[in-house]
């Protein structure tokens, strides 16, 4: 069978000209721009200028030009990787055929189809993408605010606050203690805090053997949990105290001015406070008002198109969808299918039956590595999970070692397929 | 490739169908040693003195973890499977001995396969005597071939969709880069088409460890599966 690519998508294209009104009087392409340069952003941008083979007119709207994944920066923490290596540009997204705009989007006029940047330039849309991530909600954590960050870091979006965090584990006096404010569900990768547990009891093992880590979580449980504290035990033994809701966990409040945390009424001087707040979509969400009452934008699940208009599409973290955690990995598996389902729109394309997937992997300690992972599929009422698989606890070295070298070619994959 | 190519490659699931004339008889083991001889014995050595040559001695297979043998150098791609969990079973040595590289695609075992069940099955029997304790291996073993083939020639002979795989094939490269990369993840880049579909179905059929990729394969259809086929051949 020799069938050229080209030829097939070609085809597409001569189908599409006859559905899209704006590539018959051939005016001008159908405009599509993506709000946030990330696992859901970046990849839907590169995808739609792709398999359009110049169809569309894609403009990715990006405030940093360099952008920092917020996956595996617990490994920069742990001392495994290097903060460049988390480090990524959109050069290849360019030269893909996306027009790359590094400015704030900060306004949405759905009415008028229009988006504006903090530069004052206004764009067009026939079709909007938002994939603002995460934004932290005010009050979430008593005593913290954004402002306090410079003190207590959240370092959960990847960049100056991670490079704050690891500083300041590094100095902390000999004996210290690290203490955690661990977030309320929904939030960003569901293992992330935890396996930043892991990376911190990694480095203080060998710096600071007799600092402690303190974590205090409102949830009652969370992920991974049996393979945590099976790995906590086995290579941090008696470094890390779990304080969950029923000790007070959940009712915590912050004094960064004294580097204190208080548990249950009780004070507590603390060298490190990393405060994981609540969470809700990234800001441009709310503005453009595609969010409900619980601060994410409920979508529709055989699309990623948001509930409240159908002109707009909201990927990844910003997104309600139903069981995919938010995660890398869901975003850029979501992208994938809001790609399809936009150019069937705009150019006629087929439009397949949507399939997500998901893989989180963590880095428990040196060559100890586990994953979870499960796929998915539309239903009316939500993304749902269809078949799942977790990592056991009692795994043999090698497997678990497989395990991390995996998460390294993963990431590999996911960047390139990300960032070009 | 044509899809008529795959064909031979349907041999993996035909065989699943082919019972044993009875319950604990592998084959014939006499016959297996002749087999053994003639085609494994130029790089591999069984018995209580056997030493690894080209290939890794094969006394006490049963029941061990592929690329387990110590100071054998195994390819990347066995060591991943015996890290993955591969074991050797009557069953996944039933699928190696019939085609190697659908169970393990970069296996430097340099055997296009026996594709001749009842010789496989007296190969395999031959391999099976000298394991050190097959009176351990569950009595069931023998027996759990099984005996409703999943496959018929019919699903190997669809014409897949390629538009429809593009689409698909766009799960795949969240992992598998395209430039053909392969560290801690296999390089699935110019992999030969029909290799290709019966490693999927391996996959679906759980005789290939890995959990994310039998949780992928499990879930295409015999459409799905062909049609990422088709589109994988459409690549230069």
């Amino acid at each position: 069978m020799i069938l050229n690519r080209r030829r097939f998508i070609g085809t597409g294209i001569a189908t599409g000209a006859l559905l899209s009104a704006a590539t018959v009087w051939g005016q001008t392409k159908a405009r599509v721009v993506v709000i946030g340069g990330g696992a859901g952003g970046a990849t839907v941008a590169r995808y739609l200028a792709k398999d359009s083979d110049g169809a569309l007119d894609v403009t990715l709207i990006e405030a940093n030009p360099i952008y920092t994944t917020c996956f595996f920066s617990n490994l920069y923490l742990g001392g495994f990787r290097e903060f460049e290596s988390l480090q990524h540009g959109y050069d290849n997204v360019s030269a893909g055929g996306v027009t790359v705009i590094n400015d704030m989007a900060t306004g949405v006029d759905r009415a008028a189809k229009t988006v504006t940047l903090a530069g004052g330039q206004v764009l067009a849309y026939d079709r909007l993408v938002l994939s603002p991530g995460i934004d932290f909600k005010d009050g979430s954590v008593p005593g913290w605010s954004v402002e306090a960050a410079e003190i207590m870091p959240h370092a959960y979006k990847a960049g100056p606050q991670t490079q704050l965090l690891k500083a300041q584990i590094e100095s902390m006096p000999q004996g210290g203690t690290f203490a955690m404010v661990a977030p309320p569900n929904p939030y960003r990768c569901p293992p992330g805090p935890y396996e930043r547990i892991s990376m911190v009891a990694h480095m203080l093992k060998q710096k600071n053997p007799t600092a402690k880590i303190l974590v205090l979580d409102p949830k009652d449980k969370y992920s991974k949990q049996a393979l945590f504290e099976e790995g906590w035990a086995k290579h941090y033994d008696g470094m890390v105290s779990w304080v969950g809701p029923e000790f007070g966990g959940g009712a915590v409040e912050v004094r960064p001015d004294t580097m204190e945390v208080i548990v249950d009424g009780e004070a507590q001087k603390v060298d490190v406070c990393n405060v994981i707040p609540g969470q809700m979509a990234g800001k441009i969400a709310a503005i453009a008002g595609v969010t409900d009452e619980s601060g994410w934008a409920p979508v529709h699940p055989d699309s990623m198109k948001a509930k409240a208009d159908e002109n707009v599409y909201v990927l990844g973290d910003s997104s309600a969808q139903g069981d995919m955690p938010k995660s890398a990995f869901s975003a850029n598996s979501q992208a994938k299918v809001a790609a399809m389902s936009i150019r069937g729109e705009l150019t006629g394309s087929r439009v397949f039956p949507a399939k997500y997937s998901n893989t989180c992997w963590s880095l428990i300690a040196p060559e100890d590595g586990v994953k979870v992972g499960a796929s998915y599929e539309p239903t009316p009422e939500k993304i749902a999970s269809v078949e799942s698989f977790i990592s056991a606890t009692g795994e043999d070295a090698a497997l678990r070692k497989a395990t991390y070298e995996e998460s390294l070619g993963w990431y590999a994959g996911i960047t390139a397929d990300i960032f070009g | 490739m044509g899809l008529r190519g795959l064909l031979p490659a349907l041999a993996l699931t035909a065989a699943a169908g082919v019972s044993p004339a009875a319950a604990n008889d592998l084959g014939d083991k006499d016959r297996g040693s002749e087999l053994f001889k003639r085609q494994c014995s130029a790089c591999h050595q069984i018995g209580p003195e056997a030493k690894n040559r080209v290939g890794p001695v094969l006394t006490g297979l049963f029941g061990r973890r592929a690329a387990s043998v110590k100071d054998f150098t195994y390819s990347k791609s066995m060591a991943r499977m015996g890290s993955d969990g591969l074991t050797w079973t009557l069953e996944t040595l039933d699928a190696y001995v019939e085609n190697p590289k659908a169970l393990v695609s970069g296996t430097r075992m340099n055997y296009r396969g026996m594709a001749d069940p009842q010789a496989r099955g007296a190969l395999i029997a031959f391999l099976r005597d000298w394991s050190d304790k097959p009176q351990n291996i569950p009595e069931s073993e023998p027996t759990a071939r099984k005996t409703d083939p999943d496959l018929d020639p019919a699903i190997l002979g669809i014409v897949g969709d390629p538009e429809y795989g593009a689409y698909l094939s766009s799960e795949c490269s969240t992992c598998h880069q395209r430039d053909g990369s392969d560290q801690g993840i296999p390089s699935i880049t110019q992999w030969p088409e029909e290799d290709f579909v019966v490693a999927m179905h391996a996959y679906k059929k759980k005789l290939r460890p890995h959990p994310v990729m039998q949780m992928m394969a499990g879930r295409l259809s015999n459409d799905e599966i062909a049609a990422l086929a088709a589109y994988f051949a459409t690549l230069e």
